[in-house]
C-alpha cells in the first residue's frame, strides 16, 4: 500500500441473516482506490453496492475480509477513518428541523473545527453550491435538488481527502442531476478529492466516472474504464438492412468471414453483430458484400453502452435486473436491511 | 505504515465531553430560533395545575397548601416522563430521514449521541419546572431552594436515564412509528399510576402497593416530595438518587449499546 492508496480491500464479506437463512450480500470483494480517482461502483438495486459503501464507511462491520481507508483499518481504527471521510448516504443528511446554515456549523464542529473556521467553511459551501438564498431555512422548507446539495455541503465540511456518495443523483430531475454533477466535478478539480459513489445510471458513470467497478449479486464484475468495458465486453453494434430475407442469409456468411464475432440475422432482412471498432468494420463489409452482388440498404454502427457491458456480463441488462431486484428477492431483502427502511414484513405485527 | 500519519495531527479524536456538548448545542438550535415549541409544552403541566389539582385539594379535605405541596414535586416529575419518554421519535424520525446515519459517520463518541441528545430535553423542562413552581408559589406552595435546586438536578438524572431508554426503543423499532408509541404508551401510564404522581397509592390494594416498590419512578416522586418540603438529608432521598442513577446508569448502558448496533 502506497501513500496514495486510499481504499485498499481485500476479501471484504458481508452475510445478514434473513428470515432464518443466512445471505451473502457482499461476496469476496477486493480492489485498491488511488488518491485522486473518480470511481462509480455501477450495478442493479441489491447488488451490494450500499452495503460495501457502508462497511468503508465504518456503519456496518464486514462478516469477514479488511479494509484500510484513508490509511485506517475500518474495524479497529473506525473512529480514525471517520475523522478522514467525507459521507453521502442515500437519504437526507441534514435533520428537517435545523436550518441550513446551523447545520453546516454543527457538521463543522462534529469534525474538530473551531466555530470561527465553521462559520467560514460554512458560508463558502453555501456559496459555493448556490444555496445562499435558503442558508437560514430549515432543511424540510428545500426542494430535493437543494437538499441533495446540501448533503454534499455536509460531507464536504471538513474537506475530506476522500468523498463517498451513495447514489447522489437518485430522485433528482435531469437539470438537478447534472447540476449536482457540475459539483462534484469542480470539486475533484479544485481539491483533487478523491471520490467513490455508487449509482445505478449507467449514463452517469459512463460520462464522468474514470474508472467504473461493476456488481452484480454481490460481486465485483468487472473494472476497467468505462471505454475499456465497452471495447473488450460489448463492441459496437453493426447492423445492415437488405432489400430480402434471402440477401441477408447470404449477407451471414460473407460478414463472417470478417470478424471472429458472431453474426446472427435479426428481423426480417437485417444482419448484425458486435464488434470493437465497428465503424471500421461497417465499411469494409459494404465493400465485401458489394463484390459478391449483395446491396446494402441501410447500415449503422451504434458504439456500445455500459448497458450492453451489463448484458455481456451478466447475460441480462441492467433494467431487467432493476425490475426483479438484483437476481431474487432474498438478495433485495437483504439490501433493505442494509438501509434505515427495512420493509416490514408480515410475521412482525 | 505511516500513510497520512502527516494528517492526523489536524484530524480529531472522539472526546465524550466535547462531542456531547456539540450535540447539546445542535440539538437545541431549533428551539432557540423557534421557543413557541416551549410555550405550547408549557400547557399540558399547567392543565393539571389548574385542573386537576382543585379536585385533589377537594376531595382530600386537607388545606390547599398542603395539597400543592404534596402534588406540585408529583407534576414536575410527569413532565420529565412525558417529555423525554417520547424524545425516542425525534430520534426515530432522524432515522427515517437519513440524518442519524450521517452522526455516525462522524467521528464521534457513540455515548454523546445520546448525552447530548437526552440533555437537551432536560434544559426547556428546568424552565418548565421553575414556571410551575412559581405558579404555584401564591396559591400557598412554600419553596425551599436549597432543595428546589436539589430536586431539579435529581429529575434532570432521571431524564437522562429515561430518555436513553427511549432512544434505545427508537433504535429497537426502526421505521415502525406505531411498535415505537405502542409501547411507549403501554409502559408510560403504569409507570405513572404506580408511582403515587397524581393520587396516593396509600388507599390503593396491597398488591398495587407492592408493585410500586419496585417501581424507580415511585422513588424519585417520594425524593422530590421530600426535597421540596426542605427535607434534605431523609433516606428518601437517598433512594429516590439511587434509583435515578440507576436508571441512568441502565438507560445509557442499553442505548450505547443499541446505538452501536444500530446499523
Amino acid at each position: 500500500m502506497t501513500n496514495d492508496t486510499m481504499i485498499d480491500a481485500e476479501g471484504l464479506t458481508k452475510r445478514f441473516t434473513v428470515k432464518k437463512k443466512t445471505v451473502e450480500a457482499v461476496t469476496d470483494l477486493s480492489f485498491t482506490v488511488s488518491r485522486g480517482e473518480l470511481v462509480a461502483f455501477l450495478g442493479p438495486n441489491g447488488a451490494g453496492k450500499s452495503t460495501s459503501l457502508r462497511m468503508l464507511t465504518t456503519l456496518v462491520p464486514p462478516s469477514s475480509g479488511r479494509a484500510r481507508v484513508v490509511g485506517h483499518d475500518i474495524h479497529r481504527e473506525a473512529a480514525a477513518v471517520r475523522a478522514r471521510i467525507g459521507y453521502v448516504g442515500q437519504l437526507t443528511s441534514g435533520s428537517f428541523a435545523q436550518r441550513v446554515r446551523d447545520e453546516l456549523i454543527s457538521q463543522g464542529a462534529f469534525y474538530g473545527m473551531p466555530a470561527s473556521a465553521a462559520k467560514v467553511r460554512a458560508d463558502e459551501l453555501v456559496e459555493s453550491l448556490d444555496l445562499t438564498p435558503f442558508a437560514t431555512r430549515t432543511v424540510q422548507q428545500l426542494s430535493g435538488g437543494q437538499k441533495r446539495r446540501l448533503d454534499i455541503a455536509l460531507g464536504l465540511m471538513h474537506a475530506p481527502p476522500l468523498l463517498f456518495l451513495d447514489e447522489p443523483s437518485t430522485g433528482l430531475d435531469p437539470q438537478s442531476r447534472s447540476n449536482l454533477w457540475q459539483h462534484i466535478l469542480d470539486l475533484r478539480q479544485q481539491h483533487g478529492t478523491t471520490v467513490f459513489l455508487t449509482t445505478h445510471y449507467l449514463e452517469e458513470a459512463d460520462r464522468y466516472a474514470e474508472r467504473v467497478m461493476v456488481m452484480d449479486r454481490g460481486r465485483l464484475i468487472a473494472d476497467d474504464t468505462a471505454a475499456n468495458l465497452k471495447a473488450k465486453l460489448a463492441g459496437d453494434v453493426v447492423t445492415l438492412g437488405f432489400a430480402s430475407a434471402e440477401e441477408a442469409e447470404r449477407a451471414v456468411g460473407v460478414v463472417q468471414g470478417l470478424t471472429d464475432r458472431e453474426v446472427r440475422r435479426e428481423g426480417e432482412a437485417s444482419v448484425t453483430l458486435a464488434a470493437p471498432e465497428g465503424d471500421a468494420l461497417l465499411p469494409a463489409a459494404v465493400r465485401a458484400l458489394d463484390a459478391v452482388g449483395l446491396r446494402v440498404d441501410r447500415a449503422t454502427a451504434v458504439p456500445p453502452t455500459l448497458d450492453d457491458v451489463f448484458l455481456a456480463l451478466t447475460g441480462r441488462t441492467l433494467r431487467e435486473a432493476h425490475e426483479t431486484g438484483g437476481g431474487d428477492d432474498e438478495e433485495q431483502a437483504t439490501e433493505n436491511l442494509t438501509t434505515e427502511n427495512p420493509q416490514p414484513t408480515g410475521a412482525e405485527r | 505504515m505511516t500513510t497520512t500519519e502527516t494528517q492526523s495531527d489536524r484530524v480529531v479524536r472522539p472526546t465524550p465531553s466535547r462531542d456531547t456538548w456539540n450535540v447539546f448545542t445542535r440539538e437545541l438550535r431549533p428551539v432557540v430560533r423557534d421557543p413557541f415549541t416551549l410555550i405550547f409544552s408549557l400547557v399540558q403541566p399547567l392543565v393539571f395545575l389548574g385542573l386537576f389539582a382543585p379536585l385533589l385539594i377537594g376531595s382530600s379535605g386537607a388545606p390547599a397548601s398542603e395539597t400543592l405541596q404534596w402534588f406540585v414535586p408529583g407534576v414536575l416529575v410527569m413532565i420529565v416522563l412525558f417529555g423525554t419518554g417520547a424524545v425516542g421519535s425525534n430520534l426515530q424520525y432522524e432515522m427515517m430521514t437519513g440524518s442519524h446515519e450521517r452522526t455516525l459517520v462522524a467521528p464521534l463518541a457513540r455515548s454523546s449521541l445520546l448525552v447530548g441528545r437526552a440533555l437537551k430535553e432536560i434544559a426547556p423542562i428546568v424552565v418548565q419546572a421553575l414556571l410551575i413552581v412559581l405558579i404555584a408559589w401564591p396559591f400557598g406552595f412554600t419553596i425551599h431552594w436549597g432543595g428546589l435546586v436539589l430536586g431539579l438536578a435529581l429529575l434532570a438524572v432521571f431524564g437522562v436515564g429515561l430518555g436513553s431508554l427511549s432512544y434505545s426503543l427508537a433504535l429497537a423499532t426502526k421505521d415502525r412509528e406505531w411498535l415505537f408509541w405502542g409501547v411507549q404508551q403501554t409502559l408510560i401510564f403504569p409507570l405513572l399510576i404506580l408511582s403515587g404522581m397524581l393520587l396516593p397509592l396509600e388507599q390503593g390494594p396491597g398488591w398495587m402497593r407492592a408493585v410500586s416498590t419496585v417501581n424507580p419512578v415511585n422513588w424519585v416522586v417520594q425524593a422530590e416530595r421530600a426535597l421540596f418540603a426542605g427535607d434534605l438529608g431523609s433516606m428518601t432521598v437517598l433512594w429516590g438518587w439511587l434509583a435515578a442513577l440507576a436508571l441512568a446508569a441502565v438507560g445509557l448502558a442499553v442505548g450505547i449499546r443499541a446505538i452501536r448496533r444500530s446499523n
